[in-house]
């Protein structure tokens, strides 16, 4: 629950601000376990006016939700159906999705790709819509349609936008220094020893909130051990007290020096103010980083590189590129108009108009328009067309359980007492088991 | 009312027996309703939940699908937490730590400000409601208040006594082997000046009389403090036990705002809550773990009833 992965700036800023956000999960929660009781009552007593349907938002940050709305009035003016939209706190939202699709959900609600909508799909709280991506097909890429898929091979989920975890810097302090973005891990090691003897913090590095670790040891895994090995290693068909596993932290060894001092005790937020401050040198981050550049000329003096190669046999092919979009609810009660929103969702219209509203992330449709697009954007989105490989980060590629109650104990826990390795992936293992049942 | 029943007994009630009694349909529908209301809330808001509480602890159900989908897997969850679950036993000792730093620390803390503001000096109302000012706070907002101290490179006190831009810093936040120490004394912070309010009343309610007399019999302050107006405060101590106890059990808002209750900061609260909301959903498991949280709660409550009791009767 509490390792939303970031995707959008607004969430950041609700994430900062812990007292209102606080006070508005609560108030949130009350709201979800509300329509989780009165869930009981058939959904054929719920009148429902013809050409209305319903919309589930996690969007509930001003840029996503003004996004959001902006998206769906263009439908219902293209189509004349009304959209009734009911947004929720986005932390809530997600940590009560299990009791808000058995109660009463909205026929189209918003979530992410990756194991997180796979695991709904396979208990039977969604609809499959191949019918809907029989038009949609052309507007994405290979990766993005498998992405949209069960494991039963069947579609449910139409993306709207993604974003890249990359190594982010400001150009203004690389120019200055003279540093160059490393490819290698050798240049990498050695730009961040150059930086710490510049009086910079070379990386900065934060895991207060548990969830951004992760993106290390995905990138980490990705580069070490392959893509392949990563999708079975989250899916709980690898073990996790291999000698590959033991090398990713082995190697990540390696970096911890280089790291923020007290980054157990600092936000993502406070890690990303190091960076704009120009205290830090860089930042693995998801490009959501950028939003805490709230000065236009910090903003444009913002850049990245994707992680270095480790393995050549991998080079640089992968990277945690998460998507967000659509579901349909089982029991949809206006399911064609719910098909045709999907289809509109689906549409390079609609992800135009998103992304002129939010313009902090990339569109997931190939078709959609990147005329628009700055600097910034431009080069998320051909980093993310260029990758062979791309993952949904640790917390949505695998099982939720294990992510919040395992893994994010265990790498802080790694970042604590680096040294035992052997300790720490047993452990690991045995709760891996008890939770895979594999 | 009395009068009533009994006439009734005495005339219709012989043929059910000595004890019968024969009420009103008003009477009836009282005792109902009196006794009924308290029951249906006691039953449904506390016994029925933590009975279904235990016999979930016994099942690996992930919440989706009906109860009847819960497999039911013995005492499985009890062995992994006390074995492979590596935040359990760190949650129990986390426990004692907030319990006994409560009872030896913050308690005697609130103690000792209640008794020098009982002496009316100067100011005394100020002093008095900058200490009580806390408790009127939550805990979310006093773990929010307390990381603006704490932050590793923002905060208060890092940015006070070093230039966190350079340098290691001190986690206070982030250092397992110092966060839970930190949290305590803003934890301490509230509870001292609960305590002091309620010993602030006993004090002022406390006979003048039996201080002067032990002044009169040569007792110094410390001496008169501990034979006389201690042990003549033995129903707020009851009171400040019960309270001491229950606020290191139900700990949980302060470490969730601070960071979910991990790294350094697990309490069994937490575990449950982190197990069983949310979309981990593993709800055998979590109730494990309350299960565990309950019996804990239950000693010092038969300790206190007990002694209570035992009380009364001598």
């Amino acid at each position: 629950m509490s390792d939303p992965t970031p995707r959008s700036h607004a969430s950041v800023l609700s994430r900062r601000t812990l007292l209102v956000s606080g006070a508005a999960g609560a108030a949130g929660l009350y709201g979800l376990r509300a329509s989780g009781a009165s869930g009981a009552v058939p959904t054929s007593l719920v009148a429902e006016a013809a050409g209305t349907v319903t919309f589930g938002s996690n969007a509930s940050d001003p840029v996503p939700k003004k996004a959001t709305a902006a998206v769906l009035a263009a439908f219902a003016k293209k189509t004349g159906t009304k959209v009734q939209i009911n947004s929720v706190d986005h932390n809530t939202f997600q940590e009560q999705i299990n009791t808000y699709l058995q109660g009463r959900p909205q026929d189209v609600f918003t979530w992410f790709a990756g194991y997180r909508m796979q695991f709904f799909a396979q208990k039977g709280l969604l609809t499959p819509i191949d019918d809907v991506w029989k038009s949609l097909a052309p507007n994405f890429s290979p990766a993005m349609r498998a992405a949209s898929r069960g494991l039963d091979g069947h579609y449910y989920f139409v993306p709207i936008y993604n974003y890249p975890w990359a190594v982010f810097y400001r150009k203004s302090v690389f120019a200055k220094n003279g540093y160059t973005p490393p490819t290698t891990w050798d240049q990498f090691i050695a730009l961040a020893k150059k930086m710490k003897s510049d009086g910079l913090t070379p990386i900065a590095f934060t895991d207060k909130d548990g969830w951004p670790a992760m993106g290390t040891f995905d990138i980490l895994n990705m580069r070490i051990n392959g893509y392949a090995f990563h999708v079975r290693l989250m899916a709980g068909k690898e073990a996790w007290d291999s000698a590959k596993v033991k090398a990713v932290f082995n190697q990540w060894r390696e970096l911890l020096p280089h790291y923020s001092s007290g980054a157990l005790g600092l936000t993502w937020e406070e890690g990303a103010q190091q960076l704009v401050k120009k205290e830090a040198g860089m930042y693995l981050l998801g490009s959501f980083v950028a939003q805490q550049a709230t000065d236009p000329a910090d903003h444009a003096d913002l850049d990245f590189f994707p992680y270095p190669s480790i393995n050549p046999k991998w080079g640089q092919d992968s990277l945690d590129a998460p998507i967000d979009g659509y579901l349909m609810s089982k029991h949809a009660k206006n399911v064609p108009q719910a098909k045709a929103l999907l289809k509109f969702l689906g549409s390079a219209a609609a992800e135009n108009i998103y992304l002129k509203t939010d313009p902090n992330d990339v569109g997931a449709s190939n078709r959609a328009s990147s005329a628009h697009y700055n600097a910034l954007q431009k080069k998320a989105a051909k980093l993310i067309a260029g990758a062979k490989h791309i993952a949904q980060y640790m917390d949505r590629d695998t099982r939720p359980d294990f992510a919040s109650t395992v893994m994010i104990p265990a790498l802080q826990q790694f970042l604590n007492k680096p040294d035992d390795v052997n300790g720490l992936v047993s452990s690991i293992q045995k709760q891996k088991k008890a939770i895979f049942g594999t | 009312m009395a009068i009533d029943i009994a006439t009734r007994v005495g005339t219709g009630g012989a043929r059910r027996g000595k004890r019968a009694v024969r009420l009103s349909g008003r009477d009836r529908v009282t005792i109902g309703v009196m006794a009924g209301v308290p029951l249906l809330v006691v039953g449904g808001l506390i016994w029925f939940p933590t009975i279904a509480s235990v016999v979930l602890s016994f099942t690996n159900w992930d919440g989706i699908g009906g109860v009847t989908t819960a497999h039911w897997v013995g005492t499985e969850n009890y062995r992994q937490i006390a074995t492979i679950y590596p935040p359990f036993w760190p949650a129990v000792k986390h426990n004692l730590i907030w319990l006994g730093f409560l009872a030896f620390v913050a308690t005697p803390f609130g103690l000792l400000l209640a008794y020098q503001l009982d002496k009316r000096i100067r100011g005394s109302r100020v002093y008095q409601s900058i200490f009580f000012m806390p408790v009127v706070l939550s805990f979310a907002i006093i773990g929010f208040i307390w990381q603006l101290i704490y932050s590793p490179t923002q905060g208060l006190i890092n940015n006070l006594f070093s230039d966190p831009s350079h340098g290691p810093v001190t986690d206070w936040l982030g250092n397992p082997k110092l966060n839970l120490w930190a949290v305590l004394v803003a934890v301490c912070w509230r509870h001292a000046g609960y305590i002091m309010i309620l010993y602030l009343a006993g004090l002022k309610a406390l006979d003048p009389s039996l201080r002067e007399a032990a002044a009169i019999d040569g007792a110094g302050e410390w001496h008169a403090f501990r034979t006389v107006v201690f042990p003549a405060l033995r129903p707020i101590n009851i009171v400040i036990i019960v309270v001491t106890v229950i606020e290191a059990l139900r700990a949980f808002d302060i470490v969730y705002i601070i960071n979910r209750g991990r790294n350094g900061l697990e309490l069994l609260s937490v575990l449950v809550t982190n197990n069983i909301i949310g979309e981990a959903s593993r709800i055998g498991y979590g109730s494990a773990i309350a299960v565990i949280l309950i019996v804990i709660s239950i000693i010092p409550i038969v300790v206190f009833v007990w002694s209570n009791f035992s009380e009364k009767q001598a």
